[in-house]
């Protein structure tokens, strides 16, 4: 009791924010001990360097190739010699052979590179330990040219913007069926949008085993996928609060499916774009074809929460621009600077976004849902099934 | 937005990095405009690493591929090998004087006594005596490429030792090194000097060890007496043998695992001659030369290095340095018997070889044979095998002879090397 009775006492006497400082200015202080003494110079004399190198960006023109690398390991490290497939090479390095901790390097190769063929890049270091990127089909790196810019507008078209507004022609089919049917599209819809979202954390987390560790890929992916989940939510709770509970909630809907999908779109032109300008993938008609029915479906979901409504033309529009746009602009970043990052981000945000949007649909269909009968019967089980199967047999288009 | 910053940079590196690459790089498209003729494919590969050595008039010739999407390439795109040039700290050998240096060890400065000592016996025969040293080194086998080796004396490959057949053969060894080493012998002794079992092991020296005086010219009964076992222990042992058969030999590490042991770097080169010396004959017409035939002997040993210790070698090379001979080309006079004494002892690679352009050799395998059948411009070397190879540069034909291992992943990956034929007195 003696003690109760001295505590307050005590923090009256010493202000909160001198309390709250206190073991930021201790950390300090151990942190200059230990930056002075340096008792890891023990640890570090013993081990050899752990050198860690990662590829950014490969250029190729017609007889260079150029590489920009970026140390991702403890140390720097020391570029000592280029080889190419298997041969030492000709090569300059800017700014400096020795990288640091998190800093870049422009590897420019002189070489007779191979159209369609493979060539594997090698650098070793000074203490022998190397490095390697394959290029797996050696074609001349897009340059930013007004004719490639409107060739990447079209791949955009062509795989995002026209099969969306495909999708969306169904909207006055939709209008005249019934009641139970808009039902079973519904969960259809939830269907290709949680097949989405598990697409894009696949191709995500692809994306993390071969990110430079120290940018923490899983971190990103967590940023990107929960804080567009948590921002969605509370923009759907913040819309519906201004409203209140108006007829057009499905509008909004309709809004938010169309903007996950365009997320989801953008970074899909992205890794288009992406292994197109590396030369990972040619794109044949037969690709171009797959995505168009696999995209069709992103139309169809778009406006599956118009059955009821309907929507006047201009409406229909921007949402088909929210839905299929960004392909285009996924297509030009993708093509022209394609950066591991980007993507990962991307696609952890339209992931966040597909299964918020999947989630909003269920609720809303929960709250409209006459309480006396389950909400979840075979007939929507059904349209949950086909929702995936279609989005699985698609896919095997677009397998790449 | 990057891009167009990647390509600003592709015009100005051109520009910054050095004046060759700045006169060759817009000479892509002058010749596109051009539409001069083309060289074929082969030819450029293997010529082209030469033109960095030489003047700028060959430079200047534009090698063309004819057959690629693109309409030009520049001579830099088909320049391979290394980049810059190794430092003199932390040499393996020192290249050229290597290739002559018989009974030499490249560091003397890191020995406590004479390297070698010769003396006669109280029984009329030649003593040779050596003092090897194993120790750790980093080591530059390419520039700015350093390998953690093993070495004899601080070199690799270690020093190359020459004795007559019959001479006695005295090795002191004392290991300085991390590791149990030994020296194992090609060639007859007894199997007490083999180098090779468990308990021939010689452990890094205690420093306790060196109670009684040791090297060349010591007195090695107090060490004899000693039990062989306990001498090991305390890290020296002493090899003794005589000079046989007459040949080409090798020694190398015989500990376990033999495999890093040996490619960590202790390996060398064991010479013995015939009585009088070996017999100098024309390797064209396989006929006797005079006595006084002008000789220039070469050791060189073919050797790899694997750097990053996956089991396959980053580096190959002769006498250690990737590309050294064909950035320095060994200058050697016209019309002198040119001997070279070639030893494999590559690691991983099951197979090596030697290929001589514009010209043929004489092949003597293993050096047992004072006589050859075997005239080729090509020869094939198991790990471990060996030969002496003799060639003769034509009169009226100077100039630069490549050769190389016929691996062209070996020969692009530094073992390619270049003789300068020269007319009368020779320049290094």
């Amino acid at each position: 009791m003696n003690e109760s009775g001295q505590q307050p006492r005590a923090s009256r006497r010493v202000p909160v924010l001198v309390l709250a400082l206190l073991p930021l200015v201790l950390l300090g202080l151990l942190v200059a001990v230990f930056v002075t003494s340096d008792p890891t110079a023990v640890l570090k004399a013993s081990f050899p360097p752990i050198e860690e190198l990662a590829f950014q960006r490969v250029t190729l023109e017609p007889g260079l190739i150029t590489l920009k690398v970026s140390n991702d390991g403890p140390d720097s490290l020391t570029i000592a010699q280029v080889m190419v497939d298997d041969a030492y090479w000709n090569f300059t390095i800017e700014p400096d052979a020795t990288i640091d901790r998190l800093g870049n390097a422009t590897v420019k190769i002189p070489y007779a590179w191979v159209k369609d063929e493979t060539h594997v890049v090698k650098f070793i270091t000074s203490t022998g330990v190397t490095f390697e990127h394959e290029i797996a089909v050696a074609v001349e790196s897009p340059r930013p040219t007004a004719a490639l810019f409107g060739l990447f507008a079209l791949l955009g078209i062509y795989v995002g913007v026209l099969p969306v507004a495909l999708g969306m022609m169904w909207l006055p089919a939709l209008r005249r069926t019934r009641r139970k049917f808009i039902e079973v599209l519904l969960f259809l819809t939830i269907g290709l949008l949680v097949f989405l979202g598990f697409d894009a954390l696949e191709e995500a987390l692809e994306i993390v085993e071969g990110f430079p560790r120290v940018y923490q890929g899983m971190g990103l992916l967590v940023i990107g996928g929960i804080g567009s989940f948590a921002l969605l939510t509370a923009l759907n709770n913040e819309l519906a609060a201004r409203q209140g509970d108006a007829a057009d909630s499905s509008a909004t809907l309709s809004y938010m499916i169309a903007s996950g999908i365009g997320l989801h779109n953008l970074a899909e032109g992205l890794a288009i774009g992406a292994a197109y300008a590396l030369g990972e993938i040619t794109l044949g008609s037969m690709l171009v074809l797959g995505f168009m029915l696999h995209n069709i479906t992103e139309g169809l979901a778009v406006v599956a929460p118009l059955a009821k409504s309907g929507a006047a033309l201009r409406r229909l529009v921007c949402l088909g621009a929210i839905a299929g746009g960004p392909t285009i602009i996924g297509a030009w970043i993708g093509g022209f600077t394609y950066s591991p990052l980007w993507s990962l981000l991307f696609l952890a945000i339209g992931a966040g976004a597909i299964f918020q949007v999947a989630w909003q649909i269920l609720a809303q269909m929960a709250r409209q849902h006459e309480p006396r009968s389950p909400l979840f019967d075979f007939a929507n089980l059904g349209g949950l099934m086909a929702g995936f199967l279609i989005m699985y047999t698609t896919g095997l288009l677009v397998a790449v | 937005m990057e891009t167009s910053d990647i390509t600003n940079k592709t015009d100005q590196s051109g520009g910054s990095a050095d004046e060759d690459k700045r006169a060759s790089l817009p000479r892509l498209s002058r010749r596109a405009f051009l539409g001069t003729g083309a060289v074929a494919g082969t030819g450029v590969a293997l010529t082209a690493p030469l033109l960095r050595n030489t003047s700028s008039e060959a430079r200047a010739v534009i090698l063309a591929s004819h057959n690629g999407p693109h309409d030009a390439h520049s001579a830099d795109a088909h320049r391979m090998g290394t980049v810059g040039t190794i430092g003199e700290d932390r040499q393996p050998v020192r290249p050229m004087h290597f290739l002559g240096a018989f009974n030499e060890t490249e560091f003397p400065e890191l020995l406590p006594s004479d390297f070698h000592l010769e003396s006669k016996l109280p029984n009329g025969a030649r003593l040779h005596e050596y003092l090897f040293i194993a120790s750790d080194k980093e080591i530059e086998i390419a520039p700015g490429l350093y390998f953690p080796a093993w070495t004899y004396n601080g070199q690799v490959p270690g020093p190359t030792l020459r004795a007559t057949r019959g001479d006695r053969i005295r090795i002191w060894f004392i290991n300085e090194g991390s590791h149990p080493h030994t020296i194992h012998f090609h060639g007859w002794h007894p199997f007490e000097q083999d180098g090779s079992m468990l308990h021939q092991f010689v452990y890094p020296s205690t420093g306790e060890a060196m109670e009684y005086p040791f090297g060349p010219g010591a007195d090695p009964t107090p060490w004899l007496a000693m039990d062989p076992i306990e001498r090991r222990r305390r890290g020296l042992d002493i090899y003794e043998f005589e000079a046989d058969p007459v040949g080409l030999h090798l020694y190398h590490c015989h500990s376990l695992p033999l495999k890093r042991h040996i490619h960590k770097g202790l390996y060398g080169t064991f010479i013995v001659d015939p009585p009088g010396g070996r017999p100098k004959i024309d390797p064209h017409t396989n006929q006797p030369l005079p006595p006084d035939h002008p000789l220039h002997e070469l050791v060189m040993v073919m050797n790899g290095f694997d750097t990053n210790f996956d089991g396959d070698n980053e580096v190959y090379a002769i006498n250690s340095v990737a590309f050294h001979y064909q950035v320095n080309p060994i200058p050697v006079r016209i019309g002198d018997l040119v001997r070279v004494y070639l030893v494999n002892i590559t690691e991983f690679d099951p197979v090596n070889s030697f290929h001589l352009h514009a010209g043929f050799f004489r092949v003597y395998r293993t050096g047992t044979n004072l006589r050859s059948d075997e005239y080729s411009d090509m020869a094939m070397f198991c790990q471990g095998e060996r030969a002496i190879l003799e060639m003769r540069f034509r009169e009226g034909w100077p100039g630069k002879y490549m050769f190389h291992a016929h691996q062209s992943e070996f020969a692009e990956l530094g073992w390619m090397a270049l003789f300068d034929a020269q007319e009368g007195e020779v320049m290094a």
